[in-house]
Parts: C-alpha cells; structure tokens; sequence
C-alpha cells in the first residue's frame, strides 16, 4: 500500500514536471482588491482588467521563453487591514506570487506595503490607490501605482495658472475630504510655484445663497476664482453668484466642477474659464474599451484601465529585467514606463515583449497613457480644457 | 474722492444690496410667523415649509403660463403666477387647519402641543414638495436678469468697482414693500383688520364683544398663504428653488421675528433686516473697502473677517440668544415667548 501510494506520488511529480516543461515555467499574479468591502461593485472589472492583460500575454507565448502566467484572485476587505494582510501574506508564502497587482483602496495598500511587501521583498503595483501619503511611504522601491496620487490635480492646476500667466487667485472649495485636500495640494504648490493665493474659503453645499460667501472672496480680490467644488452643487452657485455681483469673470474648474449641464445653465457667463480633468489622449482607452467589451467586463468601469496597465507593466518589467525575482525588475518598471522607447498601446503586448527580447527600449502607454514620476507613481494624464462658445473645448494633454 | 466711492461702491454690492434683498425676504417671512404667534398663539414651524409649497405652486403655474406662450415682458413670469400660487397655498392652509389644528383648538391643547403637531405638518408639507417637484435646483426665473450689470456700471462711471442691480433684486424690495402697506392697511384700516387685532390683544374680551373667532382664524391662514408664497417665490427669484433650502431659512425667520418681538407686525420687518445685515456684515471681508477708504499706510493686510462666512447662522443663533437673554419681548415690544 505504501509503495502504491509512494509510486503514484511519484507518478504525479513527474507528470507534473512534464506539463510544466511543456509550458515553460509558470509564473504567478496577485490579484489583490476588495472583493467584498466598499468597492465591491467595481472590483471586478478591475480583476477583469488585469486578467485581459495577463490572457493577452499568455496568448502570445513569448513570456519568458514561454511561461505562462497564472492569476491568484485575494480579497483585500478595502477597510480591513488585518484581512488585507493575512490575505497577501497567504499568496506570497503559499501560493509564491512573483508580485502584487493591488491592493485598491489606499489604507490596506498600506498596510499590505509595511506588512507582507517590504519584508518579503515583493513588488505592488497599484491601479485605485490615490492617497498622497503614499508617496511619503517608505518603500524600498517595491511599490508603484498607476493612478494618479490626489495631491498631482494639484500641481497640474497650478501649472495651468502659470502658465497662463496668473499669479494672483481666490480660491474656495467645497467643505469635504475631496474638495480641501484639493484645495491644499493646489494652494502648497502654486505658493511654491510663486503665486499667491488670497483667500482659502470653504463653502457648503446645498445651499441657495452664496453671496455673502462671493462677498468675501471679491474682498480678498485676485485675478480668477478657483472653484474646487461640484457642478451641481455648491460650486455652480457661488459661480451664477459670483457672475452676478461681477466679482469674478473667469473661474479656474477642476475635474468636480466640469460638465456640460453647468455650461449649459450658466451659459456666457463661463465663456474663457478653464481647468483640468484627468483624461489622456484617448487612442490607448478606445483600444482597451474595445478589448474590455470583447472580454465581457465594462469598458467604462473606474479604474479598469489602470488595472490592465499594472497588470501588464508588472510582466513586461519580468521580461525586460529576464527574472521573476522582486529585487531584479523592480528596477526595470520605471524604464518600461516612461520614454525613451517604441510607445506599445494596449492590444500590442506581443509587439512589446518581442521588442524586449530583441533588446530594443519600449514606452509603455497602455490604456491610460501610463507616465511614472518619483516615487513611482503614475504622472496622471490630465485634459486641459478651456469653456469656448458654449461647448468643453480640449487645449491639451498635461 | 474716487477711492470713497469705489469703497461705497463696492460696500453696496458685496453688502448693502444683497442684504436689503435678504432682509425684505427674511421680513416677509417673519411678518407670517409673526402673525401665526399672534393670533393662533404658537410658533409654526412649518412655515419654511409652506414658503417652499406656494413656491412650487407658483412654479408649476409658471411653467403652464410659459408653455402657452404667456410672458410678463422684462418682469418674471412669476409675478402672474404668485395669485394663484397664494389661493392654492391658502387652500391647502384652511384644509390643514380645518383638518388638524381646529381639532386642538377645541381642546384648548397648549402651546407647546401646537408646537409639535407643527412639526408634523412641516414633515408633512416638506414630503409633499419633494414628492411633487423633486429634490434638484429648480431656476424659474425669466425676464431681463439686471437693471444695471457691474459691467456696464464700470463702463458708465468709470470707476474701478461695479454695482450690479438684479432686477429680481428689485422686484423684491418692490413687492415686499407693497406687500407690507397692504398688511397694515388691512390690519389698522378694515373691519376684519381690526377684529383680529382685537383677538390678538386679548381673546376672551374679543370673544365677548361677538367676534367670530374662525372667521379670524380662517382670515389669518390666508393672509399668512399669501405673505409665505410670497416670501418664498421672491427668495426663489432672487436665489434659486430648492426644497430643502426653505426649511433652513426657518431659524433665520424666527430669530427676525423673536428679535423683533413676537406678534408684532412691525418689528417681524425690523427684526428681518437686523438678522440679514448682521449676517451679511459680520462675515463680510472688509479688506478692499477699507483699502479704499483709508489712506495708504494704514491699509490691511489681512481679510478683516470677524467670522469666516460658514458661521453666518451661527450670527442668527447668537442674536437669538443675547435677545432672550436680555429683551425677551423683543425690540418692539412683543409677547415674551
């Protein structure tokens, strides 16, 4: 009975051994995203996402002279931190994931980056998490993520504003987590970019009034109003406010404020304003939207795109650095990110992984338009539009 | 000498306009609840509400005269509208009252029980706006928007501040102020008039010199139908229609007409104004009036801001309570509450 048992153990190694060698090696994924939790409605697109990006690779066959690659589904909870870690502690140490595609909301990515990924010596690269803290975290250089932190919107105003010649503005921001973490990331950098701001006022939403609120910031004066509110909200009325006491001509409108209803209602008065929205040229999204729809996951799901490009960026860095170890392509994914290199959009992961086999520099866009900057974040492609004769026009891509 | 009447300007627009506008609406919304205190003896709090209920009335009448092709030239097609908004206002006021406060008048329930069956009502009124009209912005004003936009002000003064006048601005004072005449004259002038002061100063005397007491009741409901709606449709004008929004000005409009003195018609006006202006002044910015104003070397350098403007109810809770504190019959004398 024992050699029975020892004969078939054996018989099933070398089985497996032989289906191994057939297939080249077989590479694992972690998937790690809120399956239940709070984003339990998106979460699986985002899956979705990745595993389009993982099936395209595998299609090609030319993964690491031929591996496959295998995707492990985790839950992440979304809030809870100890389920999150246990969860990515049980794909590292069991399942021997080579690296992490998550986690999605940004206190277990966290967590899950102290915990299991730094002393493991795992990469993570996640596609939803966008708290600026994290690119405070101490890192090793382990963890990336394709979404833009919140703290970039920021910037990017304040580099319209320069760059249009304004130094003097008035901002005022609806009274939420949204709207004042925008309201400072924006203020931090235009004051360092050498502008000033003359007045940082909270508005509530929901209200009718605004005048006393339009009052203050026509006070504090500047040469636009920076509205970091919501079109259907607080900020459309301290605008109509503002446009009927003259205080302000021009509004500067980030991504809450940008809709066609609100040029719609306020009609001229909006004519010249402009802002920014994250948004990139769109060749690489319709790509991905037709591939996602073909793949039966919705093509317009929030962050399925940065899903895919995490997915895919984490494969390309394996092929370009020729090792699944952490501390070997770690290293690699900034270079297959950013230029110089052969742009490969999405559907084209074959052309880039034959591309690196030849030795040749690839620039990862992808579905996003993926640019990383320090610390290995995702630059944020964001539309710069301008309000002209009634319609949302584009003037650029930042 | 310009820069005095760039700060004067600029004081006018920011504050003296916009507070006029606000104060007129507060006025007619207190002069109702006013009236409610004097006559029927409670505080109705539903009275945000049915501001917000003639409102909707007068704009789905609106919306049906504009669908026909009915227009009131530069004057919004409101105004047409606000009479039959009030009758239908009025109805549903003499229904509730037939169907719901008559019950606890003839219990003679105390004050305090009329408070809370109000607050059923509000509950109930509230449900039925939303309900029919949704819960979104509603914009229902048409007509020429300003008599003078800042623009042209500029243009035409040449100063370096503009003075906008909304003609919605106007028509508020306009109508507020003939609203009021009317009320006093019925009040101090007409047989009906006088027999609800009558019953106001003193019930059971009124009573006894054969006053109808429903025929005052049913008078007052209306007169407060039409003061409400009219309230309301000249917030609506001057701001925009949203249902709850209505339902904060509640505090605002009894503070009005607490400071004012409750049951005492002229000091719900005054008390109306005192509220809108400190709450406007005191969270007002004084920055660029007083750069204009005052000679280089002693110009500000901060906002000059007593209070960052998401404190303005928190002006008309501490008015309200240093009144109570001190004058709790008002400043016009008024029934202590």
């Amino acid at each position: 009975m024992k050699k029975l048992l020892l004969a078939s153990a054996a018989t099933a190694l070398v089985a497996g051994a032989a289906t191994a060698e057939s297939h080249g090696e077989t590479v694992k994924i972690g998937i790690i995203l809120g399956f239940t939790g709070p984003l339990e409605s998106i979460t699986p697109d985002m899956a979705g996402g990745a595993e389009v990006a993982i099936n395209e690779i595998n299609e090609t066959g030319q993964f690491m002279d031929g591996a496959m690659v295998e995707a492990v589904r985790a839950d992440s909870t979304c809030i809870d931190a100890a389920a999150a870690t246990a969860a990515a502690e049980r794909l590292v140490t069991t399942d021997g994931v080579a690296g992490i595609m998550g986690a999605d909301c940004s206190g277990v990515t966290g967590a899950i980056l102290q915990n299991v990924a730094r002393p493991n010596g795992v990469v993570m690269i996640s596609p939803s998490a966008t708290s600026p803290a994290l690119s405070e975290a101490e890192d090793d250089g382990m963890f990336f993520r394709t979404a833009p932190s919140d703290a970039r919107q920021g910037e990017i105003m304040s580099n319209v504003l320069m760059d249009r010649g304004i130094s003097e503005v008035a901002l005022t921001y609806t009274n939420n987590d949204y709207g004042k973490g925008l309201a400072d990331s924006f203020q931090s950098a235009f004051e360092a970019a050498g502008g000033s701001v003359t007045i940082s006022a909270a508005h509530e939403d929901g209200k009718a009034d605004y005048s006393a609120e339009v009052a203050s910031l026509a006070s504090a004066g500047g040469e636009v109003l920076v509205v970091a509110g919501y079109t259907d909200q607080g900020g459309k009325g301290i605008i109509q406010s503002s446009l009927d006491s003259g205080a302000f001509d021009t509004f500067v409108l980030p991504d809450g404020m940008i809709g066609q209803q609100i040029v719609d209602d306020l009609g001229a008065g909006l004519e010249g304003s402009f802002g920014q929205l994250p948004g990139s040229d769109s060749e690489g999204a319709t790509m991905f939207q037709e591939m996602a729809t073909e793949a039966g996951i919705n093509p317009t799901g929030i962050y399925t795109g940065e899903s895919y490009d995490a997915a895919a960026l984490m494969l390309l860095a394996m092929q370009k650095a020729g090792s699944t170890s952490a501390s070997d392509y770690a290293g690699a994914i900034m270079e297959i990110a950013n230029a110089p290199g052969e742009p490969i959009l999405p559907g084209e992961l074959g052309k880039a992984l034959e591309l690196i086999a030849a030795g040749e520099d690839i620039d990862y866009v992808g579905a996003t338009a993926v640019e990383f900057i320090e610390p290995g974040e995702s630059a944020g492609s964001f539309r710069e539009i301008e309000i002209r004769d009634g319609a949302i026009e584009t003037v650029g891509y930042r | 000498m310009t820069d005095i009447l760039n700060a004067l300007v600029a004081l006018s627009n920011f504050v003296l306009i916009p507070g006029a506008a606000y104060g007129a609406q507060l006025a007619l919304g207190a002069l109702g609840v006013t009236l409610i205190y004097g006559i029927l003896r409670f505080s109705n709090f539903a009275h945000g509400d049915t501001m917000a209920f003639g409102t909707m009335a007068t704009i789905l009448v609106t919306w049906g005269l504009q669908s026909v092709g009915i227009s009131f030239g530069f004057l919004p097609t409101a105004l047409i509208a606000l009479p039959v908004g009030i009758a239908i206002t009025g109805l549903l006021l003499m229904g509730t009252d037939r169907t719901i406060y008559r019950f606890y008048r003839k219990q003679k329930a105390a004050p305090v029980v009329l408070v809370i069956v109000s607050m059923g009502v509000m509950f109930v009124y509230n449900g039925i706006v939303r309900f029919i009209i949704g819960v979104g912005d509603v914009n229902f004003a048409d007509g020429a928007r300003f008599v003078i936009t800042a623009r042209e002000f500029k243009e035409m003064t040449g100063l370096d501040e503009g003075l906008a006048i909304r003609s919605t601005t106007l028509i508020t004072l306009v109508t507020a102020a003939i609203a009021v005449a009317l009320l006093f004259w019925f009040l101090n002038r007409t047989r009906t008039g006088k027999s609800m002061r009558a019953f106001s100063d003193n019930e059971d005397l009124a009573l006894l010199s054969g006053i109808n007491p429903e025929k005052v009741v049913a008078v007052t409901w209306l007169i407060v139908a039409a003061l409400a709606t009219t309230a309301g449709v000249l917030y609506g004008l001057d701001k925009s229609f949203k249902a709850f929004t209505y339902f904060q000005l509640l505090l605002p409009i009894f503070a009005a007409a607490i400071v004012g003195g409750l049951g005492n018609p002229l000091g719900a006006i005054a008390g109306g104004f005192v509220i809108a202006f400190s709450e406007v002044l005191i969270t007002y910015a004084w920055k660029k009036v007083l750069e204009y104003a005052l000679p280089e070397s002693l110009e500000p350098s901060s906002l000059v801001q007593l209070l960052s403007t998401d404190y303005k109810f928190a002006v008309s809770f501490a008015i309200l309570i240093i009144v109570l504190l001190f004058k709790p019959t008002g400043l016009f004398k008024g029934q202590s509450v």
